[in-house]
């Protein structure tokens, strides 16, 4: 090897030395590097998790916040919230919306993935355009979708009455269903480009001898698509859809900028519920920690799905 | 191959950045700034103060008058613009560390009031007498004042003269007329008769509470026949076509936009307004009082910010002194003219009236605004998220007026 090689694998152990045991300073170097990542994990992601935790079990209310007052109610949170026809909703909502956002973003960015894998020209350029909506911060997002979907002065509306497609404006965010329905169309134009982007990865990494032989023997474009494409791309499309499942069950400021969870809480995800409990004016601390645990329950589960998953499989990392 | 001098060295650079970056992600997670301020180095005591006055004219005046009012209390005062407060303020609650100032929403001030993280300004030698009585209950809790207004506001109702003219509509004063004129002056798509603002928020509570309150309803008992009627009012409104359903969306300066681009011919809205619309080049728009039933008076919910002191010793009793010259009728005055505040002083207020015509409506009907908290108290947000829930039930078809206001009772008082 070089001598001004910049690899540090090209460190060997030092020759012995006689004041300090090579193993000892190895495993202090060793030390030293983790240290970081325990102090980052517990203060970060283990101490606010705890602390959520214990939170849900206490009644903690505004004025617990000063006093430090908060009994233990065991699980009074929990029974109140699930007695709560609000957060019924909420969950209802959760679940449409989750299962919407994933079904729509993910065959609409495997057919733009698909329709990517042909070169022609300026398809680079398009690609790229493709990302904006996953680029643009969430509020963004929200808040073009909110202007767009006006009812009185809306694009989308005049668009529709001038083609006479509809006969009143549609009143997108202001009824129980087309709000639902609105959110959810502005979250998967946000999702789309991710979808996309990790799919073609996979579809990019299928040698194209596979579909050679499968034309050779006859498959048609479908079959090729069934039983080439398909099973090839498995393990990637096992991490897009737990990961958009992930992200998903988190949205929180689409709705938020486009709806506040109304009207009349038809919008409301367990997300912006919790939220709502905590910092909208009610200052229910304990409830909405409930709320969070719930949520972050779902989503270890299926974050453990995905751990197993790329275990199973390493050469599935897209 | 390596020399081992150079192999220690990136040992060393390694544990180095190791350890530095420990230290730092130690620093940060036990940082904040929960210090106390301190006597600066003149002996003069420094007093902490938050408002969310992010823009102007508020935000210069408000610095301007601060500094005014801290040189004979002897202190200076360090400002900081929180644009979210109340989450702000309850967080430093938590850590004990409220600020000495606050320019608190004033349905807030009962609850933080609760907790005992403020001062009791009346002890501190604060002065309310000679004010609207409204206004005292809404800095009160218990008996005490906990804040103190400097000026306050409430809704009216504006109207688009040239339109009303044309229409042949006198500017209506009960809800018969409301209902008729609206339905009068909407043009298919293109203008609506009236607009406000109903989100799901406690702008949509506001809102509602003008209509709820001339009705006669009280907070304490949300499905009243009277709120019932109120919550029938806007939903019929909306059914017809005089108002968009987008008052379910928009936020009160949406609605201000509409009504100054001419999209309606009449609007429920604030005096906050007022620059808005002289910006946008409005001119020929009158304002009279929101619409009561016949026979009723016209009422609403009192809207503005109380002043209010963290408890702390030496530093409340600086911070009161400080808050009896910000809410003193000179600069009450001053600081009506430079936000459309309507002065807490009667005396004050018709001064001030005089000298700006188009506060007028503002200024007579706000000695019979209600505070939002006087008979609640620090439970108002939780009735305030069940009313603007039904008012949000009712206007989108999903529930009768009648059977989302039951619901919101039963959520309230759960």
């Amino acid at each position: 090897m070089p001598k001004n090689s910049a690899a540090v694998a090209g460190c060997k152990r030092p020759p012995p030395d006689r004041s300090v045991a090579p193993a000892a300073g190895g495993r202090r170097l060793g030390i030293g590097f983790i240290v970081p990542v325990v102090v980052f994990v517990a203060v970060f992601y283990l101490y606010p998790l705890a602390r959520n935790v214990v939170l849900s079990f206490q009644d903690y209310d505004i004025n617990s916040l000063y006093s430090g007052n908060a009994p233990f109610i065991g699980l009074g949170n929990y029974r109140r919230l699930l007695s709560t026809p609000a957060f019924a909703t909420a969950v209802v909502n959760t679940v449409i919306f989750v299962a919407g956002s994933l079904f729509f973003q993910f065959t609409i960015g495997l057919g733009l993935a698909e329709f990517f894998r042909r070169s022609f020209p300026l398809s680079p350029l398009l690609r790229s355009l493709m990302l904006i909506p996953w680029l643009l911060p969430l509020v963004v997002g929200g808040t073009l979708f909110r202007w767009l979907l006006d009812t009185s002065n809306g694009v989308v509306n005049q668009i529709l009455l001038t083609l006479h497609l509809v006969q009143d404006p549609v009143p997108w965010l202001n009824t129980p269903n087309t709000a639902m329905a609105s959110v959810l169309i502005c979250n998967i134009w946000i999702g789309v480009p991710f979808n996309m982007v990790i799919l073609h990865s996979g579809l990019l990494a299928i040698p194209t001898e596979l579909y050679e032989a499968a034309s050779l023997d006859g498959a048609g474009h479908w079959q090729q698509f069934r039983y080439v494409t398909l099973p090839q791309i498995r393990p990637v499309i096992g991490i897009v859809v737990t990961l958009g499942l992930i992200y998903t069950l988190k949205v929180f400021d689409v709705i938020w900028v486009m709806t506040k969870g109304g009207p009349a809480n038809a919008t409301h995800t367990i997300t912006t519920y919790a939220y709502q409990l905590s910092f909208g004016g009610l200052s229910e601390f304990g409830l909405g920690a409930a709320a969070g645990d719930l949520l972050i329950i779902v989503a270890a589960v299926f974050a453990l799905l995905y751990l197993r998953a790329l275990r199973a499989d390493p050469g599935a990392r897209a | 191959m390596r020399t081992s001098v150079e192999c220690r060295r990136i040992r060393l650079i390694g544990t180095l950045v190791a350890t530095v970056t420990a230290a730092g992600l130690l620093l940060i997670s036990c940082g904040g700034d929960g210090s106390p301020p301190s006597p600066t180095e003149s002996g003069k005591i420094t007093l902490t103060e938050m408002d969310y006055y992010s823009s102007e004219p508020g935000r210069s005046a408000l610095a301007k008058q601060l500094t005014r009012c801290g040189k004979p209390a002897g202190v200076t005062i360090k400002r900081q613009i929180v644009p979210d407060l109340r989450t702000k303020v309850l967080q430093l609650a938590n850590s004990r560390a409220l600020p000495d100032l606050i320019l608190l929403d004033n349905p807030d001030l009962q609850q933080l009031a609760a907790t005992g993280a403020l001062a009791d300004l009346g002890a501190a030698g604060v002065k309310t007498d000679g004010m609207y009585p409204n206004i005292v209950a809404a800095g009160k809790y218990q008996g005490k004042q906990y804040g103190v207004a400097p000026g306050v506001n409430q809704l009216a109702l504006y109207y688009n003269t040239s339109m009303l003219e044309k229409a042949g509509i006198k500017p209506p004063a009960t809800w018969d007329e409301l209902r008729i004129a609206a339905k009068k002056l909407a043009q298919g798509d293109k203008v609506h008769g009236i607009g406000f603002a109903v989100p799901a928020t406690e702008e949509g509570s506001f809102q509602f509470e003008s209509f709820f309150f001339s009705a006669g309803a009280s907070l304490k008992k949300l499905d009243s026949p009277e709120a019932v009627s109120a919550l029938s009012l806007l939903k019929d409104l909306v059914a017809s076509g005089s108002a968009p359903k987008d008052v379910l969306s928009w936020n009160q300066m949406n609605v201000g936009e509409q009504f100054a681009n001419g999209s309606l011919a009449m609007m429920i809205n604030g005096p906050w307004e007022l620059p808005l619309l002289r910006k946008a080049g409005m001119k020929d728009f009158g304002i009279v009082p929101v619409p009561a039933p016949a026979g009723g008076t016209s009422s609403g919910a009192l809207g503005g910010e109380v002043w209010a002191a963290g408890s702390g010793g030496d530093k409340s009793r600086k911070a009161a002194e400080v808050i009896k010259c910000m809410v003193s009728k000179g600069n009450s005055l001053e600081w009506a003219k430079l936000t459309n505040y309507v002065p807490s002083d009667p005396e004050v207020a018709a001064e001030f009236s005089a000298a700006v015509p188009a506060m007028k409506t503002f200024v007579e009907t706000i000695g019979s605004a209600k505070s939002r908290t006087a008979e609640v108290g620090p439970d108002y947000p939780k009735y305030s998220q069940a009313l603007w829930t039904a008012v949000q039930a009712a206007l989108s078809g999903s529930k009768s007026p009648g059977a989302a206001l039951t619901d919101a009772q039963k959520q309230a008082t759960q």
